[in-house]
């Protein structure tokens, strides 16, 4: 049966590229539509798996829509998350935020399709560059410095992927996008892998993340924290599972984000430690590479945009209407924000994994997965982080913003509220969609690329794990809260190399470069100038004194021996002057008839 | 409702500290009852409320290594970045 193809990808450009078009009323049901359009696409193509736009680009083939039940998986829950994240910015006026929005989804979709390196790096870069849209759209100092480091990065790492795929290219002459060989990986496997790892936020290549995602526009966040690092993710199952080196990192990642999670000071920027954080047990889960590791990675990614764009759009929420986002700036919101303290809790429990909650039915597949593959040492280290998680994320950041100590100025006290109708909708929408998959498993579980293993998560045993760390870390942040206190400072990281690298050049060039250069200049004028004046004064004597000499002795010459001819030949005497005329033309006569 | 509610709880601080006391002991009470034959390792099997300590243990560990490495220099003042 043959299928009309239509790119979901192409609904959200055209889309995009016609909002500027439509306004007053038609506004708002129409930013509705374009993603529900999308997300029925993509609906609709997950009944029909195969491969369709396959086209002929000089000597390549390029494939813009592999479906199977891993692009299937990724493309819904990406498509929703357009959905709830259009929703929750609807009522911002900006319409380039939305068309940046759009771009980038448009981006991520197309990558998740693709099925060639060439398709996969246009829509790759797609998605770095609208992004970085959605940061400078904050339009402030900060945000525009941010937007250019996380330009900068992505640039690097796209560089890195093209590099890798044009060297396997040269060495295999394929560029399809499947399965690298991982036992024996090559110069160009490392590269793509890195390219890659890049978006994924994976140390050391993961300081634009809480840099650029605590920068950006409210509703660019909930953008950002969905897309950039879960298709990272897509793409490394697709490419690297069973790498083992992304075992470690993955757990090394996970750590390291917890620690800086628990230290920062800024709500946004400890939500994006949490993806780094999280992101890490998905990167985990493909190096494991097991079919219960990869559906776990595919779970803990859908699972991890839900409640990760619940804890955004929960914290835009505070950032929209206090203009605050510094926990040392905020407390004691719940008389103010009751709504969104519910949604933040929510988002914070289930990415804690307590159960009858997304995380709980995701998480504990990748943890399972290590543990049949007997690492046991990734099952334990990935335990801690979880307690970790419920500590930064389910307990510290909504105690010091709604309960703790009141740091709120007066101004801020006074304009925090819950935020409008449709940033609570897009919340209500995360919050029920993090409930309904922890209750209800299979909505999730059918959905996994792998068909051949079956996980049950809500046994005795794991519930009783689960519990029990939970319930203890409740009670370690009990009677250690006072060290978990925010403090006014940044945290600085791997970004360090990158910024002060940046201004040690600057100083290069300011100071010995732009030294040298001055000094050549003051050598040049002194010294060089000089001689050339020298020089030139010389050759201008010698122009004067010399070749005028020459040119203008010639022509006095000719004029003295002129007047001599003339004074001796012409003297007013008629005959004299017809006898030297004729006798001259006799002796020109003779000459011609003789010579 | 929601605030009332929570003021309500506030009011009542110590019953509050004292159901989640319970809560924890049924937890571990519980545990040591439940099949242990899912465990990955004997550690699990052996010692009781294996996974409570674990969890106590993990809490204290990230907020002191997060305490110490912030203080070893990590956590600089805001304008850090500023010239």
């Amino acid at each position: 049966m043959t299928i009309s193809f239509i790119h979901p990808a192409l609904i959200m450009i055209v889309g995009a590229c016609l909002l500027p078009l439509v306004r007053g009323p038609f506004r708002k049901p129409y930013m509705f539509l374009v993603p529900l359009l999308t997300f029925i696409d993509v609906i609709y193509l997950s009944q029909h798996a195969g491969t369709y736009g396959v086209f002929q680009f000089m000597n390549w083939e390029l494939t813009f829509g592999r479906v199977d039940r891993l692009s299937m998986i990724f493309g819904f829950i990406m498509a929703l998350m357009a959905i709830i994240g259009t929703i929750y910015g609807m009522h911002v006026e900006d319409e380039w935020q939305h068309i940046a929005a759009w771009f980038y989804v448009a981006g991520s979709l197309g990558v998740i399709y693709a099925a060639d390196y060439i398709t996969l790096f246009l829509f790759w870069e797609m998605m770095a560059f609208a992004s970085t849209f959605l940061i400078w759209a904050r339009k402030n100092d900060e945000a525009l410095a941010a937007g250019y480091r996380y330009i900068l990065v992505h640039t690097f790492g796209g560089v890195v992927l093209l590099l890798g795929f044009v060297l396997r290219y040269q060495a295999t002459g394929d560029l399809s996008f499947v399965q690298l060989d991982v036992a024996s990986p090559e110069l160009y496997t490392w590269l793509i892998m890195i390219g890659l790892m890049l978006n994924a936020a994976v140390p050391p290549l993961h300081s634009w993340l809480p840099d650029a995602y605590s920068k950006a526009t409210a509703i660019g966040a909930v953008f950002m924290c969905a897309f950039t690092t879960k298709t990272a993710v897509y793409t490394l199952i697709r490419s690297c599972s069973g790498f083992e080196v992304l075992i470690y990192l993955g757990v090394i990642m996970a750590i390291y984000g917890i620690i800086y999670a628990v230290m920062e000071n800024d709500i946004r920027k400890l939500l994006g430690w949490e993806i780094v954080s999280q992101v890490g047990y998905m990167v985990a889960g493909v190096g494991i590479g097991t079919s219960l590791a990869i559906n776990g990675a595919a779970a803990h990614a859908f699972a991890h945009i839900l409640y990760k764009g619940l804890l955004f759009m929960a914290a835009g929420s505070i950032l929209t209407t206090t203009g605050r986002q510094k926990l040392t700036e905020l407390g004691g919101l719940y008389k103010k924000m009751p709504a969104t303290m519910i949604f933040m809790i929510i988002g914070g429990l289930a990415v804690s994994g307590l159960p009858l909650m997304s995380g709980f039915i995701s998480k504990s597949m990748i943890i399972t997965a290590a543990f049949e593959s007997h690492l046991l040492w990734a099952g334990f280290a990935l335990t801690f982080v979880s307690a970790g998680t419920f500590l930064a994320a389910g307990l510290r950041l909504p105690y010091l913003v709604f309960f703790g100590k009141n740091n709120c100025s007066e101004e801020t006290w006074k304009n925090a509220d819950d935020p409008s109708w449709n940033m609570q909708l897009g919340m209500a929408i995360g919050a029920f969609l993090c409930i309904f998959l922890g209750c209800y498993t299979p909505f999730l579980y059918n959905m996994l690329p792998n068909t051949d293993v079956v996980f049950h998560p809500y046994n005795a045993y794991h519930l009783s794990e689960t519990l029990q760390v939970m319930a203890f870390t409740g009670f370690g942040f009990y009677m250690l809260r006072k060290y978990v206190m925010p403090q006014n400072t940044i945290s600085l990281d791997m970004d360090w190399f990158y910024r002060m690298g940046g201004r040690a050049f600057l100083w290069t060039v300011k100071n010995p470069l732009q030294w040298f250069d001055t000094a050549l200049s003051k050598f040049y004028k002194s010294v060089g100038i000089s001689c050339l004046m020298t020089t030139s004064r010389f050759w201008s004597w010698f122009d004067w004194n010399g070749i005028d000499g020459l040119v203008d002795g010639t022509a006095r010459c000719v004029r003295a021996i002129g007047r001599r001819a003339t004074i001796v030949l012409q003297r007013g005497n008629i005959q004299q002057t017809i006898y030297y005329t004729v006798s001259f033309a006799a002796v020109l006569l003779v000459a011609y008839v003789w010579l | 409702m929601i605030i009332n509610l929570i003021d309500y709880l506030r009011d009542r601080l110590q019953t509050v500290k004292y159901c989640c006391y319970g809560v924890m002991t049924f937890i571990v009470i519980w545990s040591m009852s439940v099949d242990t034959s899912h465990a990955h390792t004997w550690a699990e099997k052996m010692i009781p409320g294996f996974w409570s300590l674990f969890g106590l243990g993990s809490c204290a560990i990230v907020i002191m290594v997060a305490r110490w490495y912030g203080k070893s220099g990590i956590q600089a003042r805001e304008d850090y970045y500023d010239n």
